[in-house]
């Protein structure tokens, strides 16, 4: 079901979004596996800014920049373990001009 | 960083925490409210309908100058399949009243005017903070906050939870529990402009009128889901949400969900040629009754989102979540009037003033809906859409039919999708949730 058209959508999308990149410091963490979860492997399909993707060996991996703040990775997968979930530090991270 | 005292600490400047903020300042409290984003608002998410009866206990004459998009004449309800949608529409000149009943706004900017109303009330406002931990005395009383900027902790006797709907402090502190993710939807909404003349031709309005649709069926994939467009003055918030357990177990892309309905015919024609300038995404408590964790301790109560006081079957989010900031602050300053200390016991009268308000009766009067829909979406958001959308054409179409065969055309349909019995079933528990 990957379909690049959907992804180059996303990544559209979120370059109108004003982010402050807190550089170095990602505020979300995924920990390292050897197999993803059904949750974890989910977020690559669910992310609102596609922050997860698979890579060659199978494994889930995030880049945060384009992340929006809502939560929903933290709903599925904090409580296993599987991420580490932080607000980014005060003033950095996605600023809506609308909201 | 501040080497002084405050009568109460609110996290989150959204509608809840700012609520609760003018409340205590106006009434001569001192209080500090901190704000992770860079400006009030930055964080912050909604559709957006704001309710005017529940701002306007709080701040009278906000109608004077807060940031108003357009007042609504007019909601759509619409029930929709792949290529068409049934509607219930209700318009009314009522509504075009001197005090009209519910306005669109746009957070940012209405969070940034509700935010200085409350530095005016005698507020200290302090933004791009991240408060990281709440400081707890040895008797696990909620005493301050930790920040993340430099400097030691700030103390309060009270420290209000305002932190949305996936606030950490609340979780991490052991003081609730983390969201199910059957109980929560996960929205995305996309901004999209267009000329104000542009907006009143297409939804019939005129001035500072405005429409609302909301939209259900086969556009959420079979999830519990709504669709929603919001028309702004010039812009409109068009969006869509479905719960994340749903999202999950479907592997459905939300973005791609809001394509398709941007790409929907009824819709497509309503954004034609607009400019899309935002993106957004955001967690909507729809967990109800059933979900409302414990909403006050020992130095601490928790008000709006993060108390997860959202009624999801109505849409209503904003206005429950400055109600309930609002009567947390006039507990809050009771307590201090009579010069008791804030703890559980008498930060109780909170939970009381809330159980007699609007907030809690609607939430309780929906208690079972959120389990029905969770557990029926596939009915309720595919298969009846389907049907009704059959029942209408076949209706409408007019091609030498005999009309009596149409009917049992029609009967026929619901139930062979549905059964005899599943339909009646559906319809008792629809009925026995909805009372």
């Amino acid at each position: 079901m990957t379909n690049p058209v959907t992804k180059f959508r996303v990544e559209d999308k979120l370059y109108q979004n004003r982010y402050l990149v807190d550089s170095g410091r990602p505020h979300i963490k995924v920990r390292p596996h050897e197999q993803p979860s059904a949750n974890l492997l989910a977020l690559t399909r669910v992310c609102p800014a596609k922050c997860y993707e698979l890579n060659d060996k199978g494994q889930v991996e995030i880049t945060a920049d384009g992340c929006m703040e809502c939560g929903t990775c933290r709903i599925l997968c904090e409580t296993s373990g599987e991420i580490e979930w932080n607000y980014p530090r005060g003033g950095f991270g996605v600023l809506f001009k609308f909201g | 960083m501040i080497n002084e005292e405050f009568d109460a600490i609110v996290i989150g400047a959204g509608m809840s925490g700012n609520a609760a903020a003018y409340t205590m300042a106006s009434d001569g409290l001192k209080v500090l409210q901190l704000e992770r984003g860079e400006y009030p608002g930055s964080k912050n998410v909604q559709g957006a309908i704001m309710y005017a009866n529940m701002l306007e206990k709080i701040i009278p004459d906000f109608r004077d100058d807060a940031p108003l998009e357009r007042h609504l004449v007019e909601q759509r309800l619409w029930v929709m399949d792949e290529t068409s949608h049934t509607g219930i529409h209700y318009r009314s000149e009522d509504f075009n009243e001197v005090k009209p009943n519910r306005y669109t706004i746009i957070r940012a900017q209405f969070d940034k005017w509700f935010s200085r109303r409350v530095r005016e009330a005698g507020a200290t406002v302090l933004c791009e903070t991240t408060v990281t931990e709440l400081v707890r005395d040895d008797k696990g009383k909620v005493i301050g906050v930790w920040t993340d900027r430099a400097g030691g902790a700030i103390y309060a006797d009270v420290v209000v939870l305002a932190e949305g709907v996936c606030g950490l402090l609340g979780t991490r502190g052991g003081l609730r529990k983390m969201l199910k993710p059957e109980a929560v939807a996960l929205a995305v909404k996309e901004m999209h402009f267009l000329p104000e003349e542009v907006i009143e031709q297409r939804f019939g309005v005129k001035g500072s009128e405005g429409c609302v649709i909301e939209a259900v069926g086969t556009i959420s994939h079979g999830m519990a889901g709504l669709g929603f467009l919001y028309t702004n003055k010039e812009s409109i918030s068009l969006g869509i949400g479905c719960l994340v357990s749903d999202f999950t177990a479907k592997m459905e892309s939300p973005y791609a969900l809001l394509d398709a309905l941007k790409n929907h015919p009824s819709i497509r024609p309503l954004i034609a040629g607009s400019e899309v300038k935002e993106y957004a995404a955001h967690l909507i408590p729809e967990g109800g009754y059933k979900a409302i964790p414990q909403l006050f301790g020992d130095g601490w109560v928790v008000v709006g989102d993060a108390a997860q006081l959202n009624n999801a079957i109505h849409r209503e989010g904003s206005n429950l979540a400055m109600t309930s900031g609002r009567i947390a602050a006039e507990a809050i300053i009771q307590v201090k009037r009579r010069n008791d200390p804030m703890t559980k016991r008498n930060l109780a009268l909170y939970k009381t003033m809330l159980d007699e308000s609007f907030v809690v009766k609607d939430l309780r009067k929906y208690k079972d809906m959120p389990a029905l829909l969770h557990n029926n979406a596939g009915n309720f958001f595919t298969t009846y859409p389907r049907l009704m959308s059959q029942a209408a054409q076949n209706f409408m179409r007019v091609d030498g039919t005999p009309k009596i065969e149409k009917e049992k055309a029609t009967t026929a349909a619901f139930i062979k999708a549905r059964s005899r019995l599943g339909l009646v079933s559906d319809a008792i528990r629809l009925a026995l949730a909805w009372r």
